[in-house]
């Protein structure tokens, strides 16, 4: 069964290409940031802004909205886009990025900008505090829901671990995680630097259920955020195989583009090959 | 002399003085802020008897979160709760939490400006036995230098369940220092206690150093000035159970009116309380200034009385420390 239509799958994919442009346009005015892991995720925070998400960009701090937290948050930009792609700021504001004064700091500050559930960068640390947010909401019987997207990289942090042993103790069925399994950390690939596999078996072995998906795949994302809120008794781990710097043929599978931005001169045509990949 | 407002036990400087540790505080406390607040919750990390933690688990299980042996997931599990509206009191030793978990406090709690009450168990040389692994002297530099992070140091065990619960209430990131050893209660429920707010409790007429203390040894602080009364000697003890922020007013009044300080603390002198102080005075009224404290020392075993006199940090001690900063001040 789908949970998308194909008009809503369309409409999806065109929304990942508005929040991949702004991404890069957004990359080049800063001067710095990551550009691999944010257009690698678009279309994963585009299907939960536009379609998973039980929320209000307008009342941002709406009690009862679903809660996504960003644990390895370099990766800001796409959410930043995404959010803004929704409505929860001007788009034109995506341009202060980094820049001083503005409410888009360089890695994500919940004090900041209304909309953002967590301050995160220093990896290895979202997914304890997405475990807190919903045994929290378990211990008041609350009804939404607690999404959380890591990267591979920070699964070679302690803090992660301990945090995946909780949220099995705990059975926190209201929590699912979505992992960036994008091959690619600072150094190199993650199994020449740290190997982390088996993967989805380590979370089974810590009373995950684990689902593993194509991550630029509309209807499998959707579909396996709808499969984790039918589990019980444990928390739903999504491994979201995904190709860093999706879009852009220059950046896709190169772990350099890890931590380096799009140079002006680069913009345009960035642009357009995402612009193209809707013709084909 | 001890002013009246300070409303201390009237077994102050006698045998019967009740002694219980400071983490006594930590237990009574949590269990009447769960009373007065359904949101305060507490975590634990494996120490739960020894922490005290257990008592509010025995009140409130259902608010009681056991994390294991894992205080970087303390603090960020707390965070996350404090987030969507609980106040997590986290307790584990001091030497892991903040020892271990810095970054995360940092990040999860102070940055991200959620009011998480971080509880530094068996802080403190005192700790004893246990040696130079668990003797935590240096959380106090760490946890004052975070922006957002209000620092309490109790003196008492009665002092230590009154900071729980104000700072219950106080809606920030907070630091709570406590200790292993049984040390007097000499305040009572009487006593004013006011984050924030340092007060007098032995103010003679014309004293001629102020001993400004926190935590633990402001008991030994308080039999240092009588017994230097008794050499006539006469200085006033102000204790300074907040370190951050400083309750500025106060240490001015009493170092304008003393002209020489010593700070005593259980702690390490580099980046401490004293520190504190000093970065304080040294802008605004210098004057001379000795620190009672750890010299850039680690501890070692022992019997906790026994370390406090060996690493002068006992009321002999501090005893020193004013007859050196007279001589200073004479000079």
């Amino acid at each position: 069964m789908s949970h998308l239509t194909d008009e809503q799958i369309t409409a999806l994919e065109e929304k990942a290409r508005d929040v991949r442009e702004t991404i890069i346009r957004m990359l080049v005015a800063a001067k710095s940031g990551h550009t691999a892991g944010p257009l690698g995720m678009a279309d994963i925070f585009t299907a939960f802004y536009f379609h998973i998400l039980n929320h209000d960009p307008k009342n941002p701090d709406w009690e009862e909205r679903d809660r996504l937290i960003l644990s390895n948050g370099h990766i800001t930009p796409v959410r930043y886009s995404a959010m803004a792609h929704a409505g929860y700021f001007p788009i034109e504001e995506c341009l202060t990025l980094r820049k001083l004064g503005s409410r888009l700091q360089g890695h994500p500050e919940r004090d900041m900008l209304p909309g953002l559930e967590t301050t995160s960068g220093p990896l290895g640390s979202g997914l304890s505090q997405a475990a807190g947010i919903a045994y929290a909401a378990k211990m008041d019987g609350e009804k939404w829901r607690t999404y959380c997207a890591v990267s591979d990289g920070e699964q070679q942090e302690g803090n992660t671990w301990e945090g995946v042993m909780f949220a099995g103790k705990n059975r926190l069925h209201n929590l699912t995680a979505i992992m960036d399994r994008n091959n690619i950390q600072i150094e190199g690939m993650t199994e020449d630097v740290m190997p982390l596999e088996p993967l989805a078996d380590k979370y089974r072995a810590f009373n995950w259920h684990v689902i593993e998906i194509d991550g630029h795949n509309m209807t499998e994302i959707v579909s396996a955020v709808e499969e984790a809120k039918a589990i019980y008794e444990k928390p739903t781990m999504i491994l979201a195989h995904t190709i860093p710097g999706k879009g852009v043929k220059e950046i896709e599978f190169d772990y350099h583009w890890h931590g380096n931005p799009p140079k002006a001169d680069q913009e345009e045509s960035f642009i357009a090959q995402i612009r193209e990949s809707a013709k084909k | 002399m001890i002013p009246q407002d300070a409303k201390l036990s009237e077994k102050v400087f006698t045998d019967a003085i009740e002694k219980t540790p400071t983490r006594d505080g930590l237990g009574m406390g949590t269990v009447e802020a769960g009373k007065a607040n359904k949101n305060v919750v507490v975590l634990s990390a494996d120490l739960g008897d020894s922490t005290r933690a257990s008592w509010f688990q025995k009140e409130f299980p259902d608010r009681f979160v056991e994390v294991g042996v894992a205080e970087q997931n303390l603090a960020t599990v707390a965070a996350g709760m404090a987030a969507v509206g609980k106040i997590p009191f986290i307790a584990s030793y001091a030497a892991f939490s903040p020892g271990r978990n810095y970054e995360q406090i940092r990040t999860t709690i102070a940055l991200n400006n959620v009011p998480v009450k971080v509880c530094g168990m068996h802080a403190g040389i005192s700790v004893g036995p246990d040696g130079a692994t668990h003797q935590m002297l240096e959380d106090i530099a760490m946890m004052r230098a975070l922006p957002n992070m209000i620092v309490i140091v109790p003196a008492d065990a009665e002092e230590g369940r009154k900071a729980v619960v104000a700072s219950a209430k106080n809606g920030k990131p907070t630091y709570l220092r406590f200790g292993r050893d049984k040390v007097a209660t000499f305040t009572t429920p009487e006593t004013p206690f006011e984050i924030g707010k340092a007060y007098y409790l032995w103010k003679p007429e014309k004293p001629n150093v102020a001993i400004i203390a926190a935590g633990h040894l402001v008991y030994e602080a308080l039999l240092a000035a009588k017994s230097l009364e008794g050499k006539g000697i006469s200085v006033s003890v102000i204790n300074s159970h907040t370190v951050k922020p400083l309750d500025e007013k106060t240490i001015l009044e009493a170092v304008k009116d003393a002209g020489a300080v010593v700070t005593v603390e259980e702690h390490q002198v580099a980046g401490g309380f004293g520190s504190a102080v000093a970065e304080f005075l040294v802008q605004n009224h210098p004057v001379p200034m000795e620190f009672v404290g750890m010299h850039n020392a680690f501890g070692q075993s022992g019997e906790p009385q026994e370390l406090l006199h060996y690493y002068g940090l006992d009321a002999i001690g501090i005893e020193k420390a004013v007859l050196k900063v007279l001589a200073r001040k004479s000079k």
